[in-house]
């Protein structure tokens, strides 16, 4: 196990310049100009203009050339200047991340929880109306663009009915409190405002149930699966048998033998809740890393779209690892290959 | 429909309930890929109405910004949609199953090679790569097509690999070596025609998953461009006509129907072949 572990932590450095280097040929292969997202159209036909901008941005250089510089300034955590904010990508991303770490960790919350009881009462309630609503429910999670989604539930909720927050994490009247962690929950209760706290917690439980009704059908079709088999062995009978109750048989007894997969596939589900936060923050004005990559990608704002995809793939890359690894030491029956 | 409803004995054992509703979802849009034309009451393209009118029975899904028939253009957004999913899957598993198959059969430094670029590739947050790739080569449908094989195709690679190994090791290929057949006849003669199986029905599976991705790429304006009636970016209008709530409907209950047929499906096929979850 040791042996596994280790080699899956020396491979990490190559992955992550694979990364980078992937990332950074990508956008050397671009038939769109950058030069049109720094120099304005009337400056176009000005060559003095032109060559100064190429000078500045180092777009004149080779692409050997600006790989080393890039890998090298990157080193030092230079991730270049955007073209559009004109300020450092790796001070945006950072100051983006923590917004969708917090959509991301709500997601994740909510598609346990729905997926975990829906799977359990599905596995109970087997080839009743509870499973088969509970597979439906799956299956349209897993369905839904999450984007229509959002604009539909925003519509509903929060303009017909008016009982759930529009986009944004706070009310639009509301000031931010200092940042301290840049999650909008924790940091209204460091600065001591409760209303505030609750305020963001209304604004995040749409966009949260939006990314996690998708992981949530995953989580619950897996649950049902392991608890269906679990639920036929043996000691559960003997459980039975000595007179436990339903509830706690299911819970203590069935349940706490799917925790292994259940734990790994909420790991896993990491890869899908960053890919969807993408398209949900943007429909919720969320100002984290999804909505920074849509604009620097509809502007061509080049070292963005680079620093934001290493940024993105490094952080997938090492959740990654925490679950195979988790799942190793807590499952040593594995085979590792 | 009718077979929903036959009694469980009447029914083949494998045609189980979530198939058929599949199959009729998917059986629908294809049959709008071939003739939108004729389901449609009117052209995707001509302003027929007025701007911005709900639902009535002259236009059932309403009229958009421009004044098109919802509709219409919902219907012939599959002739965008699915011939570009089948288009980038078929692209995907070429390239994939070719550079898997060959890694798994030659083995050494090419296997190492081309695993380790599917590694890299698998690295990154599908929907990230595909906007940056995307980006890189401009809007339109076109890249984004090319930035979604990109990030398909090591999905297949994989798949094939680990077929190519298992078949590798069974009798009648070290028979086939053993009578003398050359490297390239034993791989394509012996050993891949019993690889395709699952790398095909993997692929029919993804197609759903190809048709999101594609929506959302066209959603946050990299992949079709105006006025190509494309459901992704059909719903971008809607966002931008956010009180208009029809605008979006139709689009996006298509990717909906479209996407849970082939889901439908998958789980169908998963039920009948992994008993153990019945």
């Amino acid at each position: 196990m040791t042996r596994y572990i280790l080699r899956r932590l020396i491979a990490m450095p190559f992955l992550v310049l694979g990364i980078v280097t992937l990332a950074f040929l990508l956008t050397s292969v671009t038939k769109g100009d950058p030069l049109t997202a720094i120099v304005s159209d009337r400056q176009m036909n000005n060559p003095e203009v032109v060559a100064a901008a190429k000078a500045r941005w180092g777009l004149d250089r080779s692409l050997p050339e600006r790989y080393v510089i890039y890998v090298g300034n990157l080193l030092s955590g230079d991730m270049g200047t955007s073209f559009i904010t004109r300020r450092p990508v790796a001070q945006d991303v950072l100051y983006r991340l923590p917004a969708t770490m917090e959509l991301v960790v709500a997601a994740m919350i909510v598609g346990a929880t729905i997926g975990i009881s829906l799977g359990v009462l599905a596995a109970y309630f087997r080839n009743t109306a509870i499973d088969h609503g509970a597979r439906l429910f799956a299956l349209f999670g897993s369905s839904i663009p999450v984007f229509w989604l959002g604009l539909a539930l925003l519509y509903v909720f929060s303009v017909q009915w008016g009982i759930l927050p529009g986009p944004g994490r706070l009310d639009a009247r509301a000031t931010a409190p200092p940042m301290v962690t840049g999650f909008m929950t924790i940091d209204t209760l460091f600065a001591g405002d409760f209303r505030l706290f609750l305020d963001a917690l209304w604004h995040l439980l749409l966009p949260a149930f939006v990314l996690g009704w998708a992981v949530a059908g995953t989580i619950s079709r897996l649950v049902r699966a392991n608890m269906v088999e679990v639920l036929s062995r043996e000691f559960i009978l003997t459980a039975r048998a000595k007179g436990a109750g339903e509830f706690r048989v299911v819970i203590r007894h069935a349940l706490r033998n799917t925790l292994v997969p259940t734990l790994t596939v909420i790991g896993y589900s990491f890869a899908y809740l960053l890919t969807g936060a993408v398209l949900t923050e943007t429909i919720f004005s969320w100002p984290g890393m999804g909505s920074y990559a849509v604009e620097a990608a509809r502007g061509l704002d080049f070292p963005a779209i680079i620093g934001v995809t290493i940024v993105g793939g490094i952080v997938f890359l090492f959740t990654n690892l925490l679950t195979d690894v988790a799942y190793v030491v807590a499952n040593p029956r594995v085979r590792l290959g | 429909m009718s077979v929903l409803f036959l009694s469980r004995s009447a029914r083949p054992r494998w045609l189980t309930p979530p198939l058929i509703v599949g199959a009729v979802l998917i059986l629908f849009w294809l049959v709008a890929t071939v003739a939108a034309p004729w389901m449609s009451a009117h052209a995707p393209l001509d302003m027929v109405g007025r701007r911005l009118q709900p639902p009535s029975w002259d236009h059932l899904l309403g009229t958009d910004a421009l004044g098109r028939d919802v509709l219409s253009r919902t219907l012939h957004g599959a002739r965008h949609s699915i011939p570009i999913a089948v288009t980038v899957v078929a692209f995907a598993v070429a390239i994939g199953a070719s550079l898997g198959a060959v890694a798994g059969f030659v083995g050494g430094f090419v296997d190492t090679v081309i695993m380790r670029m599917v590694d890299v590739t698998l690295s990154f947050p599908p929907m990230l790569l595909a906007m940056a790739v995307a980006a890189s080569l401009g809007p339109g449908l076109e890249n984004a097509a090319i930035a979604m094989v990109i990030v398909w195709w090591p999905v297949y690679a994989r798949l094939m690999r680990a077929q190519v190994l298992e078949v590798r090791e069974r009798e009648h290929v070290e028979a086939a070596i053993a009578s003398g057949a050359t490297q390239g006849r034993v791989l394509g003669k012996h050993v891949l025609p019993l690889c395709w199986t699952p790398v095909l029905i993997s692929a029919t599976m993804d197609l759903g998953q190809v048709i999101l991705l594609a929506a959302s790429l066209s959603f946050i304006g990299l992949g079709a461009t105006p006025p190509t009636p494309e459901w992704g970016s059909m719903i971008s209008d809607g966002a931008s006509q956010f009180y208009s709530w029809w605008v979006a409907l139709g689009p996006g209950l298509a990717i909906l129907t479209i996407v849970l047929g082939f889901n439908f499906i998958g789980d169908g096929l998963h039920d009948y072949f992994d008993p153990r979850s019945r």
